[in-house]
């Protein structure tokens, strides 16, 4: 048995009737790997909050090598070496990376700088882990994965000895995650202790030595990772057994959504080099690639976003030019934008208002110019009750709605217009297992009903489990299409680091 | 201690919000007048009785408040959409001069039907173009108009002032920087005989009134409301960013030019450079206290008013600067940031 460093001890947090937290006890030992498992919603960012002073909790204890953590206070946390990665972080771009590691370290009474010391202590961290960054490169300037070594090196450079990382995968690549998971390892070796926040159990599965399951604000289980597997870990999760939904054969019917050749330029870049495909009704058409490939271009390009540079696009076996956002709403397309908080809804706004707004100036919402506010009150409620969204009614704010709720209200303002054409971008992503189940069940509804899909992902579990066809994009260029049937998620691989432009060339 | 985002708003926080900011202002604006000597209690009773103790006093709070609406309806419903105009003061300036220009130039012998209409329309206009180039701007260039309105502000002043002084000059005005008048016969008609209170107020308690509709029951009010709050999330809607935001840059320049037009038909009848005692910058403060509700800007606009026209009485009756005034309106939109945050956010322990 190691050393244990963190011991939580029976922590409650309500908020209003809310119980939050429920009696959560768990403990970290030395050099251990601790996943936090758990859907949206079921306590596990909140407990880390607590941890890290954020919240003070109503009832429990936490421990650290023995020793009491005062409640509330983030300074006492640190001080006693708990570091937090936070999901979205908490840098400056317009600072270096050096500079930002030393923001809240210096004294401010302090005529001296500090940098050349926190430079050398940088090195040798960044050496120590493997964490190789440039200490003078701006921030700003470098990638996602990079910015949260970055964020990782701070909490370190603070003398972590207890490192926490909030859905650390969340924003990278599939790659990166692999790095990440690396380092996370190495860092384990050499006896730091960690905590990561997850939903994905691939990833818990993959650099976790323990999981604590929590659901509902309790804990539901706790596992060996050796000693278990996904599909009991998913049913600790949800509470119940869910399954994916999966496609079942049938007849496509006739092309409806044709690229010839199609290129994007964006600022002078050619984010979309002469892509050509062909969507059927009745067929969901995978596109998979690393994210920065050209997906924003090619959904912008389908959702009347974007203008195309050259080549033509076909809607029902007519060329069309452009497609405008109003374009695309009326000749019936479904779109649903890669980010939901950002295009997807506007969270200050109603329930109903994001119900209507693309089609607002359609007579049965609007007349004259004013608002047939009923109207559309109504079309929402329709949407809440079909597609089962919870957590609030028409007039409630979006922003109050979870992301999978959310993503529901988006899916069903398209879906209750019976689209011709979908074109999903990455329509599961960062939605808890349920909410994934319902939303593919969705989308292979709407194949039934004959509407074509195109489903444009990162997740390959979601493209094999959806997909009649799937072309990979790779650097803005589109490779041939492949039956779903006759590739495994080794081939995909390949497809989506591009192999089949050596075999084209 | 710490805060936390309060997800349902109760309808009474809403109301008591400017209330309770109001009250607060008054009891720090109290320390003031303590410290100066004076009985706190009667020096609000007098600003009261200042601002409507008389007839007089009374319809002069309204003529006060009617360009203040005007300004606050600017600022609203430029703040509304996420246009930032702090370009009030220009806008109202232009909106002056522009109908005192076209007033004694162009329509001096036309019929009052025609010219005030053409008039006002005039002013309008003229607002309207100094908020366009800001908006301009910040489209093609992404230059933040916060900058840029406030300093056409200082642009319109002197542009003002060299017109006044130069070919807009009255030559009766025995050499005083003063415009040319409008005709008689294009002067908003007196709401009240004996009185300032000109048609003026109509004007701007309905537009307040007709802005309140266009926002809540319009397909505009509903686009502009989407571009102010999530640029990309309109796009991904539809709704054209641009032109929904020169529509909103028109009404909002357009009402703090209609405020400068109103104030010389309705009030002076020319214009100097002393024509606003800062009409535009006070409208930001009603639109904030206001809570950026068109009706509310109306009962703002009325407080302000209040305090400057009563604090002149509270001045002669007490012998303390009238400069209270500003400190309360000034101290007034402090507290109602400060009351606008406890309303949104709440106190953890």
């Amino acid at each position: 048995m190691t050393e244990t460093v963190l011991e939580i001890d029976r922590v409650s947090k309500s908020f209003g009737d809310n119980k939050a937290n429920d009696a959560i006890s768990m403990t970290l030992g030395r050099g251990e790997i601790v996943a936090l498992l758990g859907e949206n919603g079921a306590g596990k960012t909140t407990l880390m909050s607590i941890l890290f002073g954020h919240y003070v909790p109503d009832e429990g204890r936490i421990r650290i090598a023995g020793a009491d953590l005062p409640p509330g206070k983030p300074r006492a946390a640190i001080h006693a070496g708990i570091g937090m990665v936070h999901q979205h972080f908490s840098l400056a771009p317009n600072l270096t990376v050096l500079e930002n590691v030393m923001t809240g370290t210096e004294t401010l009474w302090s005529w001296r700088s500090e940098a050349g010391r926190a430079r050398a202590k940088l090195k040798s961290l960044a050496e120590r882990f493997g964490l190789a960054v440039d200490p003078d490169a701006r921030l700003g300037d470098l990638s996602v994965g990079e910015q949260q070594r970055v964020e990782i090196l701070k909490a370190l450079y603070n003398d972590a000895r207890i490192l926490i990382l909030d859905e650390p995968t969340a924003v990278l690549t599939n790659l990166e995650a692999e790095t990440l998971f690396a380092t996370l390892k190495q860092m384990a070796r050499q006896g730091l202790s960690l905590i990561f926040i997850s939903h994905k159990l691939d990833e818990v599965m993959a650099a976790a030595d323990r999981v604590v399951v929590l659901r509902g604000g309790k804990v539901v289980a706790e596992r060996r990772a050796a000693a278990t597997s996904k599909a009991e870990l998913a049913e600790l999760m949800v509470g119940h057994r869910v399954a994916r939904p999966v496609r079942e054969a049938h007849a496509r019917g006739e092309a409806v959504l044709e690229a010839a050749a199609v290129s994007v330029r964006i600022d002078g870049v050619d984010r979309l080099k002469e892509v050509s495909f062909r969507l059927h009704a009745g067929e969901v058409l995978g596109i998979i690639g690393v994210s920065g490939n050209g997906q924003a271009a090619l959904a912008g390009l389908l959702s009347g976003t974007l203008a195309r540079s050259a080549g033509d696009i076909l809607l029902y076996g007519a060329a069309i030019g452009d497609l405008s956002v109003a374009g695309t709403v009326a000749a019936g397309i479904g779109r649903i934008p890669e980010d939901r908080t950002r295009e997807g809804a506007i969270g200050e706004m109603a329930v109903w208002e994001n119900a209507v707004l693309e089609r607002i100036d359609e007579p049965r919402f609007s007349r004259h110019g004013l608002v047939d506010r009923k109207a559309a009150v109504a079309f929402a409620d329709a949407i809440v009750r079909d597609f089962d969204v919870r957590g609030g009614g028409p007039l409630t704010r979006t922003r109050l709605l979870s992301g999978g709720n959310m993503q529901k209200l988006i899916l069903g303002r398209n879906l209750a217009e019976r689209p011709r054409i979908l074109i999903a971008a990455q329509p599961a992503r960062g939605l808890d297992e349920g909410a994934v189940a319902a939303v593919h069940a969705r989308i292979l509804d709407a194949r039934k009903a004959g509407t074509a899909v195109l489903l444009i992902s990162e997740d390959l579990d979601e493209v094999i489990g959806l997909a009649d066809r799937i072309q990979a994009i790779v650097g803005g260029r589109l490779s041939p299409p492949v039956s779903a049937d006759e590739v495994d998620a080794r081939a995909l691989g390949l497809m989506m680091a591009g192999a089949w432009q050596k075999e084209a060339a | 201690m710490r805060f936390e985002r309060r997800e349902h708003r109760p309808l009474a926080l809403i109301v008591l919000t400017p209330l309770l900011a109001v009250a607060a202002a008054l009891a720090l604006s109290g320390l003031l007048i303590a410290a100066a000597g004076a009985p706190v209690l009667e020096a609000y009773w007098r600003i009261l009785v200042g601002a409507f103790g008389s007839r007089l006093s009374a319809t002069e709070t309204l003529t006060r408040a009617t360009p203040l609406m005007l300004t606050g309806l600017a600022a609203a419903v430029a703040f509304r959409a996420r246009v930032w105009n702090i370009g009030g003061e220009g806008q109202f300036y232009l909106g002056a001069i522009a109908v005192a220009a076209v007033g004694s130039q162009l329509l001096a012998g036309a019929p009052g039907y025609l010219s005030m209409p053409l008039l006002l329309l005039a002013g309008a206009v003229a607002g309207m173009i100094l908020l366009i180039i800001p908006l301009w701007l910040r489209l093609r260039f992404s230059v933040d108009e916060v900058v840029t309105s406030l300093l056409l502000n200082f642009v319109a002043v002197l542009v003002v002032s060299m017109l006044i002084d130069g070919p807009l000059k009255d030559p009766l005005a025995f050499g005083w920087p003063q415009s040319q008048s409008v005709p008689d016969a294009a002067m908003l008609p007196k709401l009240m005989a004996r009185s300032r209170l000109h048609w003026g107020f109509g004007i701007a308690l309905v537009l307040a009134f007709v802005v309140h509709f266009v926002q809540s029951r319009t397909v505009f009010g509903l686009k502009s409301r989407a571009a102010g709050l999530s640029p990309e999330g309109a796009v991904f809607a539809g709704v054209p960013l641009a032109r929904t935001l020169l529509f909103v840059a028109c009404l909002s320049g357009g009402l703090a030019g209609l405020a400068g037009a109103v104030e010389v038909m309705g009030v002076k009848g020319y214009v100097t450079t002393d024509l606003s005692p800062g009409f535009g910058y006070s409208g930001i403060v009603v639109a904030m206290l206001a809570g950026l509700h068109p009706l509310g800007v109306v009962l703002a606009a009325l407080f302000t008013a209040t305090m400057f026209v009563g604090a002149d009485g509270m001045s002669r009756a007490l012998k303390i600067p009238t400069y209270i005034a500003d400190v309360t309106v000034a101290l007034s939109l402090i507290t109602m940031l400060v009351a606008v945050f406890f309303a949104q956010y709440r106190i953890r322990r």
